[in-house]
């Protein structure tokens, strides 16, 4: 509730902020369903390598994707102390293995900067735009491209 | 709920009432001539006419009605539902068919069609009045005071209103001529509690009843129990009216026509009949209306109507006895009687089945359901299962009395799990039927047109399967049967000159068969043309030229995409699916498809399906470490690999001997890129599998564990499709698992490489 409230008063919306590799990235938080600990995934066969594998969530089979190797740093060497940030676009669920979960903003659009020129095209692809916030830089990660997807694969 | 919700359930009635609809009219155009029936069908067109005049669905109403007309003329023996006429009346219930969905989903009917058909049922309802009207010449004028219902919602009023009755009474022949000057009705309207529950009030049928004239009104309350025996929901209160009226009988009835099925509703002239009363027993009437005519000022007479009803109400109930001996007139009666109660007209041999029918019907109410909440439900319980299984291991582990209490628990809930289980099974469970009748309809479209003659004979309609294996069903069952028409059955004068029936037959069944359903096929035409499928195979390069095939492979032939037998692409086929897709989409619900064809005397084909898409059973196997699940249906046999059997096949392949023939050897760890390297085979298990597309092959696994049924799970849903991967499911110590899709890692041993087919854009 506090949340509409917020967001209808301000305009603002409110992100989840997480860390892998020493960077710092959000997310909208109205696709987050829930932030879990690490539990060893099922490999899948043929999956590319940010691929973890699959794991059971309360029935679902929910794929986790290594943040860090999707956007092409150093694969993770999962432990307890990773986090799963389970979230949603659209019908698909997926989970995202990143380092910790670090805060929750509250921001307006005006506060997001365009992401700058110099990104290659791979960064461009999933960065929405960064954010400056008591001196520390902040990129907002666009879910829809980090997810797999099956029509996408021609390209 | 909103008009949409409202208008929805109206569509799910209607196809429930087209369902019922052409079952009826297959009934009747297979010799069924039970007056109930017709009644059916005659009531399933009217409701979907009521329906659609309620929202306005205009196109619908009028061509229903026009049904209805000729409908009623069956109903009323009028026209004699021969071959020909019920041809007209199945592709009408088609059309309606296609209204409704019209209706539903915005898309166009074929309007030339409905023309056409409408134009030939209303020939059909005008042609064979006349010859009623001739046949039965007593009948023509209005039997005062004969209680006999005339089929209610009005037809096509051609003959002020008047329904030719099939006997006539002698007694009445000196009676009133017809009105259409003021006549005096006895109405008897005895409302059941259904006409309240669905939200009519017998109030306003009565204050409707009072615009057509000048009216008296004597409610009954004789069924009105003691305050504490009294049922809120029932409906005790029946009015007798008199009505004296210019506009006729037919007026008197529209005003109840929604209403008909759920009240007693008695309409007769009065007056001209007053010594009625002595022939009671003979009288079919319940209450001979006639014999409140000196008193119809209802007040007064109150005592005196008490005492003649009473009187009647004997006369009547030995009557209803008498009937049962059965002499003509009463055996009328008794028809007449049951209609009118309840609005379903029964000779008295089939009054006890159709009560039986009712009964039983009452007997087991169904309510409709989302199939999201029923697959939640599954899930739920799948989820419910998985946790019992954790909770059973960890009191195991933690070595607790056989004895204990906790065990015996843990037994009864497992017990509870299982059952819960079945039950939301069974839940999703249907009888194959609506798919079934849905191929008549093809079956009469494709005969129409390629002009020939089929007769669709279906068994085993009731036969159970999960409904996403129904649903799925129909596209592939469509185009078979497309095929058994177009292909396999030969035309008319083929099937005379070969000294058979020209009416082909095309047999639909469905059976359980260890666990699985099998539904078959069969049509009695010629069979597959051997000679022609091989020369196409040729042609395609499919096959060599000197190629040495079987019988059955040369019928598996068809089975191969772009492959059609037809010379000339017709309106049938050449539609883009062949059977490869059909085989494909059957191979998808894990079934299997045979063909089996003897020259000149037809082709069966032969679909084995699980009966359900949520659970299977499985070899639960580790390779490389990954716990992997193999669809039993597929192992045919596990060995031990012996080295002695193993022998190297040029550089890569190696075979494995088996009683003296050479199987493929596939390492699945290898194939599925779990191990660089292929295993020994000595140190593991070789599982024979039998693909769909033929052939063996062992599947080398490292280790059984063991076999189990599993709930299977979507990858698709939060991930992709993972080439040789059917699906997930989840242990009992709520780990993942892959399930193999067998046919994949076969196809990709036999070279087809297992290609990861997700790659994302940026992933390079």
């Amino acid at each position: 509730m506090t949340y509409v409230a917020k967001n209808l008063t301000t305009g603002g919306r409110e992100l989840i902020a997480f860390r892998v590799g020493g960077q710092e990235f959000c997310v909208n938080i109205m696709s987050v369903r829930e932030i879990r600990g690490w539990t060893p995934a099922i490999a899948m066969p043929h999956a590319p390598s940010y691929m973890l594998g699959i794991v059971n969530l309360r029935g679902a089979v929910l794929p986790i994707i290594d943040f860090s190797a999707r956007l092409g740093m150093k694969a993770a060497e999962p432990t307890v102390r990773h986090v799963i940030i389970v979230a949603q676009v659209k019908s698909q669920v997926v989970g995202l293995l990143v380092d910790a979960v670090s805060d929750i903003l509250t921001v307006s659009d005006g506060d997001i900067q365009p992401t700058p020129d110099i990104a290659s095209d791979f960064e461009r692809s999933f960065a929405r735009g960064v954010l400056a916030i008591e001196g520390r830089m902040i990129c907002l990660v666009e879910l829809d491209q980090v997810f797999p997807h099956e029509e996408r694969e021609a390209a | 709920m909103d008009m949409n919700e409202i208008k929805e359930i109206f569509f799910q009635e209607c196809e429930e009432q087209l369902a019922e609809l052409e079952s009826g009219l297959l009934r009747l155009n297979d010799g069924d001539r039970d007056p109930e029936t017709v009644n059916a069908v005659f009531r399933a067109v009217h409701s979907i006419k009521g329906g659609a005049g309620a929202f306005g669905l205009d196109d619908l109403v009028s061509f229903a009605h026009v049904f209805e007309t000729t409908l009623d003329c069956v109903r009323s023996n009028r026209l004699e539902p021969n071959q020909d006429v019920l041809k007209v009346m199945l592709k009408s219930a088609d059309v309606l068919a296609d209204l409704t969905n019209a209706a539903r989903d915005g898309g166009s009917v074929d309007e030339a069609r409905s023309r056409q058909l409408i134009k030939e049922l209303e020939a059909l309802a005008n042609g064979e009045l006349p010859q009623a009207a001739v046949s039965e010449p007593a009948a023509k004028p209005a039997p005062p005071a004969a209680p006999v219902p005339a089929p209610a919602p009005a037809p096509v009023v051609n003959d002020e209103g008047f329904q030719p009755v099939a006997f006539s009474f002698d007694d009445f022949e000196a009676s009133e001529p017809p009105a259409i000057e003021p006549s005096t009705f006895e109405i008897l309207f005895r409302p059941k509690s259904e006409l309240y529950a669905k939200g009519n009030d017998a109030t306003l049928l009565l204050r409707d009843l009072s615009r057509l004239g000048e009216m008296s009104i004597h409610c009954d309350m004789d069924e009105l129990p003691a305050l504490g025996s009294m049922n809120p929901e029932a409906a005790y209160f029946a009015w007798k009216i008199s009505l004296k009226t210019d506009k006729g009988e037919e007026a008197i009835r529209s005003v109840f026509e929604f209403a008909e099925w759920d009240c007693e509703l008695d309409v007769a002239l009065a007056g001209g009949n007053a010594g009625a009363g002595e022939e009671l027993p003979m009288q079919p009437v319940p209450f001979d209306l006639s014999l409140l005519d000196g008193d119809v000022s209802a007040s007064s007479g109150a005592a005196e109507d008490d005492e003649q009803v009473v009187a009647q109400r004997e006369a009547r109930d030995e009557a209803v006895s008498a009937a049962a001996t059965a002499s003509n007139v009463l055996q009328m009666a008794q028809t007449a009687r049951a209609s009118a109660e309840s609005a379903k007209s029964a000779s008295p041999a089939s009054a006890a089945q159709a009560a039986a029918q009712q009964a039983a019907s009452a007997a087991t109410p169904t309510i409709r359901v989302d199939l999201d909440r029923v697959d939640r439900l599954i899930n739920l319980v799948g989820e419910l299962v998985i946790n019992q299984a954790m909770l059973s291991q960890s009191v195991i582990e933690n070595d607790t009395n056989g004895t204990s209490s906790i065990n015996m628990g843990l037994e009864e809930l497992q017990q509870l799990t299982r059952e819960i289980q079945d039950s939301v099974m069974a839940i999703r469970a249907q009888p194959v039927k609506p798919v079934f009748q849905r191929m008549s309809r093809i079956v009469r479209e494709i005969a129409d047109m390629t002009g020939k003659s089929v007769r669709l004979v279906t068994e085993g309609e009731n036969t159970e399967v999960d409904k996403t294996v129904i649903d799925k069903l129909a596209e592939p069952l469509t185009h078979m049967i497309r095929n058994a028409v177009d292909h396999g059955l030969e035309t008319p004068e083929k099937r005379v000159a070969a000294g058979k029936n020209p009416e082909g037959t095309v047999r639909l069944t469905a059976k359980h068969r260890s666990g699985r359903i099998v539904i078959e096929l069969a049509d009695d035409g010629a069979g597959i043309n051997r000679e022609k499928v091989r020369q196409k195979a040729i042609d395609n390069d499919l096959i060599a030229a000197d190629a040495n095939l079987s019988d059955e492979e040369i019928d598996n032939l068809i089975f191969h995409a772009g492959f059609s037998t037809a010379d000339k692409i017709s309106d049938i086929s050449g539609r883009g699916v062949g059977m490869d897709v059909v085989k494909r989409s059957i191979q998808a619900l894990g079934g299997r498809i045979n063909i089996s064809s003897k020259p000149g005397q037809g082709s069966v084909f032969t679909m084995s399906l699980p009966l359900t898409l949520a659970v299977l059973d499985g070899m639960v196997v580790t390779v490389a470490n990954q716990t992997l699940v193999v669809p039993l249906t597929a192992i045919v046999e596990t060995l031990q690999p012996e080295a002695s059997a193993i022998h190297s096949f040029g550089a890569s392949q190696r075979l494995i001997s088996i009683r003296n023939s050479f199987c493929p050897l596939v390492d699945v760890g290898r194939i599925l890129n779990f191990r660089a390297i292929q295993a020994n085979p000595v140190d593991g298990v070789a599982l024979l599998v039998e693909s769909e597309g033929g052939g063996q092959r062992a599947l080398m696994v490292d280790a059984i564990q063991g076999q189990r049924q599993v709930v299977i799970k979507s990858l698709e849903a939060n991930y992709t499709h993972v080439p040789g991967i059917a699906a997930a499911t989840i242990l009992g110590d709520g780990r993942v698992a892959l399930i193999l899709d067998v046919d994949a890692i076969v196809a990709a041993s036999r070279g087809q490489t297992l290609k990861p087919e997700m790659s994302l854009a940026a992933a390079g």
